[in-house]
């Protein structure tokens, strides 16, 4: 069974400072969506009890060779990276066509294609279901549970007000939550093992495909402006007072 | 703007939307309904005339489907641009109906203002540290929004009219429906929020939490980590990115730090309490009042004193 594991590299969250409402990208490392990873792990998973192989896909900038070390630590086979500079962080209609195009070419046919439910930095959520409009696949959203009995997969998914059970014959397009799993931190002998996984490197223009322009245009990206009072108290009872005086409590 | 198609498989968020569609100036809102009687009732009534589609084959799980009915459903009304509630199944919807459509997409809008001609939406980016202004630029559009982020649209003078979609195989079998096990809180309609973070030692402090928020007139909810990670309180709870977005009148934060994954669910209270040891805390930044203080104390006192 061929699983390929959808992952997107994204700047590291946690480092984005603002300056000025803008965000500043300046020495931010690259890493994985943390949701991407939960997808991996749900791959591993199933690799642990079927024969499997799993592999990574991602497209994005020279970076991704380092990038997706983690992933190939914390348990993907090999990787498949669609490298252009243009494709960092551009938009869901045209990441989707050069995941599809780059899945067609598979030599290994996938039988699963797993998608964290959306991106770390944009979450969006429509590049899984993108790519299965394009390869015509049936798709299952927000996985909380897969699992693959022969062709199929049954799927639980977590809806806001109750969770389904599906049924969908293979190969199909499967996006997860993050409480589907809890991803493994990869040992030191992982790590280094990593470095020496299969990795196939492809250029935009191998693909055979013209992207489209990008469907979207960003007119502005600011921080939200903060008009909070910033008031110390220095105990429970002024604290107390001040929420009364706006009538918060006590009504 | 010509003809605007309106579709969300929840009532309450497709009348959301009929607000929205008019606020684009539509000069007509078209709504489709799937296998939803009552819907297309209730669209009709409140001015909108809805494509009923009734096709005993469909499930709403089979996304492929769906798509290929609201697809129709759209060139039937003659409405280049869709709009959808971003709930989960609006979510997965938007992608699949963008893409076989040819529309530009956009998810997880909060508002937008309909300026030169243009729809320019509104939605979080970078994980919640900045806000975006978008257009689409394709002519066809599918935008999904939040739920919640318009009034429920009233009116009359609707109709319904029964619609023949040529829906594909199913591929996807529903098996079974369960309803969550038993937490059935709706954080983002609490008017009050006691919200705890890492900053809580254990689950045994909980109920003190729990009356906390009671005397407040409001509900618990918490940070990530406290559900996924420790499992003390259900993922109904969970404030921020992939969590519930709300906009209490008062909401008291806890031991939380402020990273903005979860600033980003709770950045549109009204008035935000910050009580964290830490007096550095970032989430101090965007508080209205801040306690610097042991978040266990500071509770038994509140709960003694209100």
């Amino acid at each position: 069974m061929n699983i390929v594991v959808a992952m997107k590299q994204i700047p590291d969250l946690q480092q984005i400072r603002i300056r000025n409402r803008q965000p500043v990208f300046e020495d931010v490392p690259l890493t994985i969506g943390l949701i991407d990873k939960n997808a991996l792990e749900a791959a591993v998973q199933i690799k642990e009890q079927l024969d499997a192989q799993v592999t990574v896909l991602s497209a994005g900038d020279e970076n991704l060779e380092d990038t997706i070390k983690e992933a190939l630590a914390a348990g993907a086979d090999q990787a498949y990276l669609v490298m252009d500079d243009a494709l960092n962080g551009t938009e869901s209609s045209i990441i989707a066509e050069v995941l599809a195009a780059a899945l067609r070419q598979m030599e290994d046919k996938p039988d699963l294609i797993l998608f964290g439910e959306g991106s770390g930095d944009n979450y969006s959520g429509q590049t899984g279901s993108r790519v299965a409009a394009l390869l015509d696949l049936p798709q299952v959203g927000y996985a909380s549970s897969i699992v693959i009995d022969g062709g199929k997969a049954a799927v639980t998914r977590s809806l806001e007000d109750c969770e389904e059970v599906v049924e969908v014959a293979l190969p199909a397009v499967i996006t997860v939550i993050s409480g589907i799993n809890e991803p493994r931190i990869a040992s030191v002998s992982q790590i280094l093992k990593a470095g020496r996984k299969p990795r196939e490197t492809v250029e935009l223009d191998e693909l055979n495909i013209k992207p489209g322009d990008s469907a979207i245009d960003t007119l502005s990206n600011l921080a939200p402006e903060m008009e909070r009072k910033r008031i110390t108290v220095k105990s429970v009872d002024e604290l107390i007072q001040a929420l009364s005086s706006e009538a918060l409590i006590g009504r | 703007m010509t003809a605007i198609l309106i579709y969300s498989d929840h009532d309450g968020f497709a009348l959301e939307l009929l607000t929205a569609a008019r606020e684009m100036g539509a000069e007509q809102v078209r709504a489709v309904t799937i296998n939803n009687d009552d819907q297309a009732k209730v669209l009709a009534d409140a001015g909108a005339s809805v494509l009923k589609i009734n096709n005993d084959s469909m499930v709403l799980a089979d996304i492929a489907a769906t798509a290929a009915a609201v697809a129709q459903a759209a060139e039937k009304a003659g409405a280049d641009t869709i709009l959808l509630s971003s709930n989960r199944r609006g979510k997965e919807l938007a992608g699949r109906l963008a893409q076989l459509i040819g529309a530009g997409c956009l998810t997880d809008v909060s508002s937008f203002k309909y300026e030169d001609g243009q729809i320019k939406c509104q939605r979080n980016a970078l994980g919640g540290a900045t806000v975006a202004v978008q257009i689409i630029k394709t002519a066809k559009k599918v935008i999904a929004f939040m739920p919640r982020s318009f009034e429920a649209a009233s009116g009359s003078g609707g109709s319904i009219e029964e619609f023949a979609a040529d829906i594909p195989a199913p591929a996807v079998k529903l098996v079974e429906v369960k309803q969550k096990s038993g937490d059935n809180v709706d954080i983002e309609a609490a008017e009050a929020l006691v919200a705890v973070g890492q900053g809580l030692k254990d689950a045994d402090q909980l109920p003190m939490i729990e009356a906390l928020a009671k005397k407040l007139g409001g509900e618990v909810a918490c940070t990530k980590p406290v559900a996924t990670d420790k499992k003390w309180l259900s993922e109904e709870r969970i404030i921020g990115l992939s969590g519930k977005k709300c906009k209490p009148r008062l909401a008291v934060l806890l031991g939380i730090s402020g990273q903005v994954q979860f600033t980003v669910g709770i950045r549109d209270a009204k008035t935000i309490v910050s009580i964290n040891t830490d007096e550095n805390a970032s989430i101090n930044t965007m508080a209205d009042y801040v306690l610097v203080a042991d978040l266990h104390q500071a509770v038994a006192d509140l709960n003694a004193k209100l």
